[in-house]
């Protein structure tokens, strides 16, 4: 991470959502953190709960029966749809930083052109991916 | 120049948890539509296909590297989100030791229980 010398984050987490007039991948951007903070909070728990399979069946069976109930499901599903969409975004970021779909350099002639437009493409078509992958997991759930 | 290491693997990282826990989404939560991975019927946390997957050295491996990825890609980007707002210098570097300890120890549970795990299947 790059220190922030010249001017500090006056908002902090405030300006995640509350910063201003955001384009679409600014939300994005937010989502990204509060599904990535979700995600590493569940998987703190799972290698403890998951762990009960090195102490034999019982044990693991014990485990399972801790985290059933349609409470754990809706949050499973969750975690799916989480997963779905922070991973697809994520490819999406690994694209972006590396240059692509993000249009050629051009002059800064006035009037100037942003290249937000030439991602959205991108940011569009992964969500509509992820959507996919969050519906295709769905089916498993409602069983 | 550091950060710009650890950024990078960062980036690493979770392409190696794009490939691995893809796998294991679709084995855990896709089964319903491309059934891999999940020898015995029922559910796949269901004990006879958690024994079956156990007893692989691949997934010996495949969870060790997921648990490895997952870590260093989960706390690194915590802790740049609280980088962010701006700690004091000293807060910062206990923050630092804090997560490379806490990285550490659950990783080497977390290698523990996979090996112990992979022993009581081959047992099984």
């Amino acid at each position: 991470m790059i220190e922030n010398k010249g001017r500090p984050n006056r908002l902090g987490i405030v300006g995640w959502l509350a910063g201003g007039r955001w384009g679409f991948e600014r939300y994005l951007y937010t989502l990204h953190r509060l599904t990535g903070l979700g995600l590493l909070a569940y998987f703190l728990i799972h290698i403890f709960v998951t762990s009960s399979r090195a102490f034999g069946q019982d044990a693991w069976a014990a485990s399972m029966a801790q985290v059933t109930g349609p409470l754990f499901r809706v949050g499973e599903f969750l975690v799916f749809t989480a997963f779905a969409f922070h991973a697809l975004n994520g490819v999406r970021l690994v694209l972006v930083e590396l240059g692509f779909a993000i249009g050629k350099p051009i002059e800064p002639v006035y009037p100037y052109r942003t290249s937000v437009n030439e991602q959205r493409p991108l940011a569009i078509g992964v969500m509509i991916l992820a959507a996919i992958l969050t519906i295709a997991g769905g089916i498993g759930f409602l069983e | 120049m550091r950060d710009q290491g650890l950024w990078t693997w960062h980036l690493c990282a979770g392409i190696v948890i794009l490939v691995l826990l893809g796998l294991h989404m679709t084995i855990m939560h896709l089964d319903e539509i491309v059934r891999v991975f999940n020898a015995a019927p029922g559910e796949p946390i269901g004990w006879a296909n958690v024994i079956a997957r156990g007893k692989s050295a691949f997934f010996l491996v495949n969870y060790v590297l997921l648990l490895g990825a997952a870590l260093f890609h989960g706390l690194y980007g915590l802790r740049n989100i609280l980088f962010e707002l701006n700690p004091a210098a000293g807060l910062k570097k206990a923050l630092n030791g804090l997560f490379v300890v806490a990285g550490l120890a659950l990783f080497a549970f977390g290698t523990w229980a996979a090996w112990a795990g992979y022993t009581v299947a081959r047992g099984a």
